[in-house]
């Protein structure tokens, strides 16, 4: 068995002429790369049956094709949210509605009947409670500085054993209360969009009399 | 289910449904069944999506659903019924010549939105029917001609009605079909009872859940009985045709109409999926075919004559009542694939290669050096074409050892040709070409789908404006080459459009042939 399994040298064990080459022709040469996308087609295809028949379900294929396209079954990719908001748009969402298909329910299981949502309450919503937010946090901010005038009466008591610490926490607190204390003024006093503090009622001003020994004014 | 039909059936998807969709049945096919969360997720689709997509798919009669033990509710893709679509055209065709230009709309309609109540289709129907008329001159055409249609449709057994859906005992639907008994899908409405919804052949629990839901739905005069097409009913008539076609191009035009009469005789006392049709005596089918047509004794003639035949389509099985004859179906179609497959052959690999094809489907099994002999063509030539048939997959071998040790050097090697192997091979062949016709068409559609829409454009305006010289204008905004590369590029389509059509009359031949072939086996075991 010395020639098993080596191919068509000498020792082949088998009697080479029924496979149906002889001992000195050449065997095609190896594969080394996948077979072309396009071969080239030793043959030309014959051309096709003409029919009427045919001709008539080309155009009855293509008809119902057309038909399935403007169906409500073809879903169109849903569209890219707009980013600013156009005239057209309300012209062309009418458009798009072609003819919807409502499903009969006693034949689908339940759980594929769409959510309904409603939309106009939860529109209104929210600007109601950025308002009330407003007013809470105004509120909120009223009763922190209570807090913290509190935590100052309690801080001001361990002051005497920890100063460093208690300063500090004090010029916070003090910050904070400034703070507070001005934005209480910009917001509450009047609710107005105006901040207070750039309006100038006129109070002050013949309080300057003093220093007409600057000079001139032009 | 092969990759190539996977490709196809999603092709198919995108070009009737959208990108969703298909994305939607690409998960399906590759891992149906599977409930509505692991869909969503997986496709990553919003879930509001995915339901409107599974409706239209159930709508479709693409998708079932049906309830897992556990108890929710899993769907699962049907490819046979995505694959039909390619055959739609081939049955609206089918009804215009049997039944006429209405039974074509009403199929057409049908087809289109897949489970449909009958007074909405012969509405639809009667809509368009009556446009056309009135476009042409002619007188309006009443609403029981349409349901007279319907009527035959429905009784040849070319439309069947929608199973009622499985509930549950909380009344919910859980699953899509009730098999019941075949007679009453087919059972025609009364129709006198049009308007009123609540006292008909609907279960008790479906008329109860409508009711308490309180909202009407907007189409609801049909009683909720839906209709659909009955796929099988076409692919048999189909199927008839060929052998009919078959026959009367080998013999004779009468020998087709003899067979065509024993065909529509043995509808009725068949089964669906026999491979041979119950035997018809000689007088049954004198009385099934037309009456002139020819007298009794050259029927025999014919009878024996197509017995004859190499074919074999046709065989004698008795002789009580005048002789009784069955049509032999499964042969019938193999006959036809292996016209098909010597046809592929030749037009691949040359006529001398169909020689030695030929040979072998007449000889079963032979060695290479009696093919030699047989064939008449120079052995080294030979030996050629045979290795290159071998290579392509049409032959294989089969190895008969004359000693016990299997030595290659006494093994007689014999070829021969399987022709279920070869037809399952051209079968994926076909759907690999189908799919590339298909794919071609829609890059050549939108490559140039500029110039198309612009074509359009023209013309419409071209249409609506009503002075000549305005006219030639507007028409002459194409310029020449652009008008040739339209002319080009639609020929290009019509082209491909066509050769689909021709693809799919082979894919029916093989896979009817494959179906019955599965079916044999099951019969012999």
């Amino acid at each position: 068995m010395a020639g098993r399994g080596r191919g068509r040298g000498k020792n082949v064990s088998f009697n080479v002429e029924a496979l149906g080459f002889g001992r000195g022709e050449a065997l095609p040469g190896p594969i080394s790369q996948p077979p072309p996308l396009f071969p080239t087609a030793d043959f030309k295809p014959v051309p096709f049956q003409q029919s009427e028949e045919y001709d008539y379900m080309l155009a009855l294929k293509q008809e119902f094709l057309g038909n399935m396209r403007k169906s409500p079954f073809f879903l169109q990719a849903s569209h890219k949210r707009k980013d600013i908001e156009r005239y057209s748009d309300k012209y062309q969402a009418a458009a798009e509605v072609n003819g919807k298909w409502k499903p009969d329910w006693r034949r689908l299981p339940a759980e594929l009947k769409p959510r309904v949502r409603k939309k106009t309450k939860s529109s209104i919503k929210p600007s109601v409670k950025v308002k009330s937010k407003v007013k809470l946090s105004v509120e909120d901010v009223s009763k922190t500085l209570e807090e913290l005038e509190k935590k100052e009466v309690d801080q001001g008591d361990e002051e005497e054993e920890e100063e460093e610490e208690g300063g500090k926490k004090k010029e916070e607190g003090e910050v904070e209360e400034e703070e507070d204390e001005i934005y209480d003024e910009e917001d509450i006093e009047e609710e107005t969009d105006y901040i207070l503090s750039y309006f100038d009622n006129g109070e002050e001003y013949g309080n300057d009399d003093d220093d007409a020994d600057e000079g001139p004014v032009y | 289910m092969t990759r190539r039909q996977h490709d196809v059936c999603r092709f198919l998807l995108f070009q009737q449904f959208g990108e969703q969709v298909s994305v939607v049945g690409k998960y399906l096919l590759q891992k149906s069944p599977s409930p509505l969360h692991l869909i969503s997720s997986e496709t990553h689709l919003d879930t509001e999506q995915v339901k409107k997509i599974l409706c239209i798919l159930i709508q479709q009669n693409i998708v079932t659903f049906g309830q897992h033990k556990r108890g929710f509710i899993e769907y699962s893709i049907r490819t046979g019924e995505i694959l039909n679509r390619l055959w739609f055209p081939k049955y609206i065709y089918c009804a215009k010549t049997l039944y006429g230009d209405a039974a074509e709309l009403l199929l057409e309609d049908v087809l289109q939105r897949g489970q449909v109540q009958m007074s909405k289709v012969i509405e639809v129907v009667m809509q368009r029917f009556n446009e056309a008329l009135e476009t042409s001159g002619k007188q309006k055409i009443s609403e029981s001609f349409v349901v007279d249609k319907f009527s035959n449709l429905v009784r040849t057994h070319f439309l069947q009605r929608c199973l009622d859906p499985i509930k549950s005992e909380s009344n919910k639907v859980v699953g899509l079909e009730v098999t019941g008994e075949e007679e009453t899908l087919y059972r025609l409405p009364d129709l006198s009872r049009k308007r009123k919804k609540s006292h008909d052949d609907g279960p008790p629990a479906k008329r109860s859940k409508s009711e308490v839901e309180g909202e009407r739905p907007a189409d609801d005069e049909g009683d909720g009985i839906f209709w659909r097409v009955n796929n099988e009913r076409f692919h048999q008539m189909f199927r008839d045709q060929a052998i009919v076609q078959a026959i009367s191009s080998k013999i004779d035009r009468s020998a087709g109409e003899v067979l065509r009469a024993m065909l529509r005789v043995s509808e009725v006392k068949t089964a669906g999926m026999a491979t041979v049709t119950t035997p018809i005596s000689v007088t049954e089918i004198f009385n099934a075919l037309p009456k002139d047509l020819m007298a009794r004794p050259l029927l025999e003639t014919y009878l024996s004559l197509i017995c004859d035949d190499s074919t074999n389509f046709l065989s004698k099985v008795g002789d009580s009542g005048g002789g009784m004859y069955s049509i032999n179906i499964y042969e019938a179609l193999a006959q036809l694939v292996k016209a098909h497959i010597e046809s592929v052959v030749q037009e691949r690999f040359g006529s001398k290669c169909l020689r030695i094809f030929r040979v072998l489907l007449l000889k079963k099994h032979l060695e290479q050096k009696q093919i030699e002999d047989f064939v008449m063509i120079s052995a080294k030539e030979a030996k050629d074409l045979l290795y290159t048939l071998f290579s392509e997959n049409f032959i294989t071998t089969t190895e008969i050892s004359k000693t016990p040790d299997h030595a290659p050097s006494r093994t007689f090697y014999l070829f021969t040709v399987n022709i279920q192997h070869v037809a399952s091979m051209v079968l994926n062949r076909c759907y690999k070409a189908l799919y590339n016709a298909m794919v071609k068409k829609e890059t050549e559609v939108n490559e140039h789908r500029r110039l198309l829409d612009k074509q359009e454009r023209m013309e419409a305006i071209a249409a609506s404006v009503e002075d000549a010289s305005q006219r030639d204008e507007i028409l002459n905004t194409i310029t020449p080459s652009e008008q040739e590369q339209i002319i080009k590029v639609r020929r290009t389509i019509q082209m491909l459009d066509h050769s689909e059509l021709q693809i799919c009359e082979g894919i029916f031949i093989l896979e009817m042939y494959l179906m019955y072939f599965k079916q044999r086996q099951k019969d012999k075991s």
